[in-house]
């Protein structure tokens, strides 16, 4: 991090951190006296290549192209295009492949949330510049935090045949599914593991949050039977209740003039917020006894809107997740065969599922020999952009006595309350902010 | 088996995304060093650095294989020895939101869990746009790339 103090009045702090360069993410903030007069978000690119990639190819082929654009969160990516091209051909994947997709999910999120709640996020309440700085001091708590994204690591490698980009995921299923002795292992690791996610959930509860609450459109996936992974109706706390497929009748994406990023909205009301906080706020009745409970006993109503607070209720959906995937395995019978069969046509599909980040929304056109016409993904980070930007409004306004460098770490830490996924689009960020 | 130990196997691991471009100079080096089946040496490639704790926790001898960007021509080789310092400033990035190699190597040395020999070695890019396939100047310099770290194998960080 560099901080240059000019004679001017006018300060900029730049901090720069390069490792790979994939792109290039920015925040830019402006100040007038006492007022945030511009703030300007710079995160996620659109994976317009991937759409524009994916055209003549054939619809056996998204899953495994689109698990490319992110290295967090594959089995998202997976997930919504088998649900959308299953939808443009009329077949439904039910039984023991749809729980074993289920269960597939459930360790991306073990693997994303832990990763994010111990690595990412815990060192900014505890004051640490990183997770290596912290691990000096809770060697432990990080290794438990490693043990539980471990674990996630291989309930994905059991299922997904590797951890990274899993490659067992096919349109219809599985290239193979796991007789029910297989899960022996895996089985005794998440009964740790959610003894973990337990202890993380009362750990984490007990930091200290800054007091900032808005009143958010949360937008989330609804099922009338299941905390929602890949099924449900897309519905708000505003009035939002629609079918998948209508997704973009309701939402649109917006050039913003400062970046090449794509900007959504809801068409009616603008921002809205999707992922762990807006899961929670909209389905807490959906969550295990033992999820809800212990969200209860982190002192959480049913309803979060402190953003701060999502290190929280990502931990509780880290104990869904292990207790969520316990009751998948102790029910599962093993399908007689591992997929079921897709006849092409020329029709378009939609599927939505949520990402450990939100909500995933895939759209494909056929032609009548199955060869993509044409494609369109809207990740959850490029959803949250705008509400990220509002946030940082409302947080600099009340927070305008800090000094540059603990502005800079607080706004860093409310973007990294949505957990962007910078991994997928861009390494890099770089952080302005003017004083006139 | 026989009852005299045999030495462990040499873990080779190759980093990257290979859906931008330059980014999977570490895989392609992996696969092509994978298809020499060198004796006593394990290859193996992963998107996500985190994934290294868990690959070499029984290792002894580590090779990891990454692209970078540091302003030197493409194709060039840097070495470091990551198990005597920390990689150079450059390869962080702390104040981001990722976890990257040289963050990962700092926690797994944080918790005593760095395999007794680790060589890391940055494979300079030039294109890390979104696309496939390598620059022009990259794949010219893989072969010697691929020489140099083949001597390496055998004698840790001889290059750094």
């Amino acid at each position: 991090m560099t901080v240059s103090n000019k004679r001017s009045k006018t300060r900029t702090i730049k901090v720069e951190a390069l490792a790979r360069v994939e792109g290039e993410g920015a925040m830019y903030i402006k100040l007038k006296g006492d007022k945030v007069s511009d703030v300007k978000l710079k995160i996620y690119e659109p994976p317009r290549f991937f759409e524009a990639f994916l055209q003549g190819r054939a619809y056996t082929e998204p899953p495994d192209i689109t698990a490319r654009i992110c290295g967090i969160c594959p089995v998202a990516y997976q997930m919504s295009s088998c649900h959308a091209i299953e939808d443009a051909f009329g077949v439904r994947v039910e039984g023991p492949l749809r729980e074993l997709r289920r269960l597939l999910y459930c360790a991306e999120w073990i693997e994303s949330h832990a990763l994010h709640i111990y690595l990412l996020h815990a060192p900014d309440f505890l004051g640490y510049e990183s997770a290596i700085h912290m691990a000096a001091d809770y060697p432990e708590i990080v290794q438990r935090g490693l043990e539980l994204k471990k674990t996630g690591n291989e309930l994905m490698t059991l299922l997904g045949g590797r951890e990274i980009h899993p490659i067992n995921v096919r349109v219809g299923g599985f290239y193979r599914v796991p007789r029910v002795s297989e899960f022996k292992d895996i089985r005794e690791k998440l009964k740790q593991a959610r003894e973990a996610a337990l202890a993380t959930v009362k750990w984490v509860s007990g930091f200290n949050f800054a007091d900032f609450e808005q009143d958010y459109e949360f937008v989330a996936l609804a099922h009338p039977e299941e905390y929602p992974l890949n099924e449900g109706r897309l519905v708000s706390n505003k009035g939002l209740d629609i079918a998948v497929r209508e997704y973009e009748e309701h939402f649109s994406e917006e050039h913003e003039p400062h970046s090449t990023a794509l900007h959504s909205r809801l068409a009616a009301r603008g921002p809205y917020f999707v992922g762990p906080l807006a899961r929670y706020s909209l389905n807490f009745d959906r969550l295990s006894p033992l999820a809800q409970e212990a969200a209860r006993e982190a002192g959480l109503a049913k309803v979060c809107r402190n953003p701060f607070k999502s290190i929280i209720v990502r931990s509780v959906e880290t104990l869904y997740a292990c207790d969520e995937a316990l009751r998948i395995i102790a029910d599962y019978e093993m399908p007689e065969k591992p997929f079921v069969e897709l006849k092409p046509r020329a029709a378009t599909g939609y599927g939505c599922t949520e990402a450990p980040r939100g909500i995933l929304y895939h759209r494909y056109s056929f032609d009548e020999t199955g060869t993509i016409l044409s494609a369109k993904i809207v990740p959850p980070t490029s959803q949250n952009q705008k509400v990220i930007e509002q946030d940082l409004y409302g947080f600099v306004a009340q927070s305008l006595k800090l000094s540059d460098q603990d502005l800079q770490w607080q706004c860093e830490q409310a973007i990294r309350n949505y957990d962007p996924c910078i991994s997928c689009a861009t390494h890099f960020l770089k952080l302005h902010v003017e004083r006139d | 088996m026989s009852s005299e130990t045999e030495p462990a196997p040499v873990l080779v691991i190759g980093l990257g995304n290979a859906a931008r471009h330059d980014d999977g100079a570490g895989l392609r080096l992996a696969r092509f060093l994978e298809a020499e089946a060198l004796p006593g040496v394990v290859v193996k490639v992963l998107g996500e650095p985190l994934a290294l704790l868990d690959w070499w926790q029984d290792a002894v001898q580590v090779v990891v294989l990454d692209a970078v960007s540091s302003g030197s021509p493409a194709g060039t080789l840097h070495c470091f020895r990551a198990d005597k310092e920390p990689l150079p400033a450059q390869f962080f990035r702390f104040s981001s939101h990722d976890f990257g190699l040289a963050e990962v190597i700092e926690l797994a040395r944080a918790l005593g869990q760095l395999p007794e020999s680790l060589t890391v070695y940055g494979l300079e890019g030039a294109d890390f746009e979104l696309g496939e396939g390598l620059s022009l100047e990259l794949k010219q310099a893989m072969s010697t790339l691929l020489q140099q770290v083949k001597d390496d194998i055998y004698s840790p960080g001889h290059s750094c």
